[in-house]
């Protein structure tokens, strides 16, 4: 019988993901992280507070699984909050639950996870995961597009998607519901949320100010032409496409266009001038282990919530970067993000934009 | 897959005869001890009974012994009452007590420093985390209302010198309490060997149901109950009497005592050989507490460079349930204050492995530990890197 370790939060996805694989007929071992928190927010902390453990704890006893809670307090702070200030005192808008992905989930804890002698670890993100006759693993968006999680796991390698399952990505979310309510699973019905765990349900600008005042240098604020129309609290305080707090009056709506953080100076303007046609992605993870070496043609994601866009994709570098060229504008481009590229529903890759 | 248990320290599995003396006392003989009909007084007559019995075990009066509901509440019900009492008689208002302690000790002793007017001295133990009668002599004095020194350490297993160090608290005219709740199970509890003023007993660590336990109360020492309301257990613990686990409290002190020394000589040897191929084997082991002064069942160890806590899941997914210092469900594992007081480094300090034996434990079982924990070990310093 195949082990599989299921990385449980408490909540349904996780929890029922833990309950399709017992029925599949594996093994299974509940295993949650310990994640870092600022110090005194640890009963708010998204991922795992006291509350959230004892509904994985409740869960796996009534899966009659075993369950482990790890130590990540330390990494987690060393690498996901780390990549969190530093991408913000570099002037971009990071996403530190790729690393996460990447460095915790699909390193740490999978390691881990085969220590214990697993022969597989599975989350509760909406993916799908399948082999090719040649042995290479493939990462589907979700059944549910709605609920798809594809875009934070574009960092995996062919090492760890060979360890990998997603048993829930091949349901509607509905059905999870359903599935969850069946088995009288009592867990968290907390809403679904993009917040980032450590900030504790709070702004992140807020958190910045508390760890990393010293990245907040006010500045002046400028047009596309270079006129100062005001002044900003500090880069990291502005993401690109945001109208509202900018102090700036105007008789029309005023956006952030863009960051220079080299002089310091936050760039606004109009909505006609908001989006950019093309961008360059560095750090590019190709699913397949090695990237197509011509350009192509396929669909883009941009941010996590963003639409795809239809784009020409071309890899420089020998392929640790792509340039990328849309078909039409695209509001969302932001330094930091991910810019990540499908066939259809096939995950290709993708990369953080510079 | 046969999951094997070595944990008996944690607790232990309710003995079968044990269980048969309770049984009567839920459905058919239920009746509430203070009551004047016979339903009452069957059930104080098998209180009694119990009382009678741990009284024997301990040496001691009937009227001697206080059923509590744990280990902690005796501890609790110790330090509190009596300390309380003492202060109210004598205004002496310090307490000695030492960081080897378990938590019931430390936690009380704490509060009662914080906010009932006491003052707190900490005995030091020296490396093997023994309470020396010399270190309690250094900070004696006619201030000191109470001595709490366990007789054995549940994490490391160090026996202390409780006769010894009763003497001393007595020339001072303070009062000794030991919390005896783990060494019951191995070690003599008579009074008149130990010579303690009061000593907590526990249910589950001799093959007792969880929930029950009892505290010793040598006569005329002043103590104040902390539970008030009827005047049950002479009026130092109020709440009706929990009949069933009395009798299988007492019942399972009768057997330990009976059996004692057979038990001892079934666990002594596994866990000698236990200690001699963990620190033969192991790189970077060191054994924690003393080398001969230990109970039978109790072997505990430090590694170098491990977490304790991963250590425990790789061996329970092994199919071995041991225990840890450090052992923290939730994830945030902080090196044991026991550990600690030892004076080990903290690349030691979180690298704590506790195994102790009982009854049902067996060489073949100790040989597949044996065999495992060395892997283990490796594969939980490899993820440390």
């Amino acid at each position: 019988m195949s082990k599989v370790v299921v990385a449980m939060s408490g909540g349904v996805d996780s929890s029922v993901a833990a309950v399709l694989l017992k029925e599949q007929g594996y093994e299974v071992t509940g295993m949650m992280l310990r994640l870092w928190s600022e110090p005194g927010k640890e009963e708010s902390n998204r991922c795992c507070t006291p509350d959230s453990m004892a509904m994985a704890r409740r869960v796996a006893a009534k899966l009659d699984i075993p369950f482990y809670v790890v130590d990540a307090k330390e990494i987690f702070r060393d690498t996901v909050v780390q990549y969190f200030l530093d991408g913000y005192a570099a002037g971009g808008t990071p996403n530190p639950c790729l690393v996460c992905n990447q460095q915790i989930r699909w390193s740490f804890l999978l390691e881990h996870a085969l220590a214990l002698g697993a022969d597989f670890m599975a989350t509760g993100h909406y993916v799908r995961r399948q082999t090719r006759e040649d042995g290479k693993h493939e990462l589907l968006r979700a059944i549910d597009p709605s609920k798809d999680q594809s875009y934070v796991l574009h960092v995996l390698n062919q090492a760890k998607l060979a360890h990998a399952l997603f048993p829930i990505g091949e349901y509607p979310k509905t059905e999870i519901r359903v599935i969850a309510e069946s088995l009288n699973l009592t867990v968290h019905k907390r809403p679904d949320s993009q917040d980032l765990c450590f900030l504790a349900g709070e702004d992140y600008r807020n958190f910045l100010q508390r760890n990393a005042a010293e990245i907040l240098i006010p500045g002046v604020i400028v047009t596309k032409t270079g006129e100062a129309i005001g002044q900003h609290t500090g880069l990291a305080n502005y993401t690109i496409g945001q109208r509202k707090g900018l102090g700036v009056s105007s008789a029309v709506p005023l956006y952030v266009l863009g960051k220079n953080a080299v002089t310091n100076t936050l760039i606004i303007g109009e909505s006609d001038q908001l989006g950019s046609t093309e961008l360059t992605a560095e750090d590019v993870n190709w699913m397949a282990g090695k990237g197509p070496k011509d350009s192509f043609r396929a669909q883009v994601k941009v941010r996590y919530t963003a639409r795809l866009a239809w784009a020409q994709v071309t890899p420089i570098e020998g392929g640790r970067q792509a340039r990328v060229r849309f078909e039409a504008p695209q509001r969302d481009v932001t330094k930091g993000q991910a810019a990540v590229f499908y066939d259809g529903d096939l995950l290709i890759g993708g990369g953080i934009i510079a | 897959m046969t999951h094997i248990y070595l944990d008996y320290a944690a607790t232990t599995p309710t003995d079968s005869r044990v269980l048969d003396a309770m049984m009567p006392f839920f459905e058919t003989s239920f009746g509430n001890p203070s009551s004047v009909h016979r339903y009452g007084q069957q059930a104080e007559a098998a209180v009694e009974q119990a009382r009678e019995t741990v009284a024997q075990a301990l040496n001691c009066r009937p009227k001697e012994v206080i059923f509590t509901s744990c280990g902690s509440e005796s501890d609790n019900l110790a330090l509190r009452g009596a300390a309380q009492a003492i202060k109210g008689e004598t205004g002496r208002k310090k307490i000695l007590t030492s960081r080897a302690e378990h938590d019931a000790v430390t936690q009380t002793a704490k509060q009662l420093a914080a906010h009932y007017g006491f003052t707190l001295g900490w005995l030091p133990v020296d490396e093997f985390g023994v309470v020396t009668p010399d270190a309690v002599k250094e900070l004696i004095s006619d201030e000191v209302a109470i001595v709490s020194v366990m007789y054995s350490n549940n994490e490391i297993g160090t026996i202390n010198p409780i006769e010894e160090i009763a003497q001393v608290c007595h020339e001072a005219g303070a009062v000794l309490h030991t919390d005896a709740v783990q060494a019951a199970g191995y070690l003599p509890i008579e009074n008149d060997i130990l010579d303690a003023d009061l000593i907590s007993l526990g249910g589950h660590k001799i093959y007792g149901p969880k929930g029950i336990g009892a505290l010793y109360v040598r006569e005329g020492t002043p103590i104040l109950p902390n539970l008030t309301g009827g005047g049950q257990e002479f009026g130092i613990r109020a709440g009706t009497s929990n009949v069933p686990y009395i009798v299988g409290f007492g019942e399972a002190l009768r057997l330990t005592v009976e059996e004692r020394a057979e038990r001892n000589e079934h666990v002594r040897p596994l866990r000698d050989n236990i200690i001699e191929t963990i620190l033969e084997e192991i790189p970077d082991s060191k054994l924690t507490g003393h080398p001969e002064n230990r109970v039978s069942n109790h072997a505990s160890f430090v590694f170098k460079d491990v977490d304790g806590n991963l250590l425990l899941q790789l061996l329970d997914s092994a199919g071995f349930a041991c225990s840890s210092g450090s052992a923290c469900k939730t994830g945030n594992p902080e090196p044991s204050e026991v550990i600690i007081a030892l004076g080990l480094s903290p690349e030691w300090a979180l690298g704590s492995l506790r195994v102790t034996l009982g009854r049902r434990s067996r060489p073949d079982y100790v040989a597949a530990f044996l065999d495992t924990l060395p892997t283990m070990v490796d594969r939980a310093r490899s993820l440390m890197k």
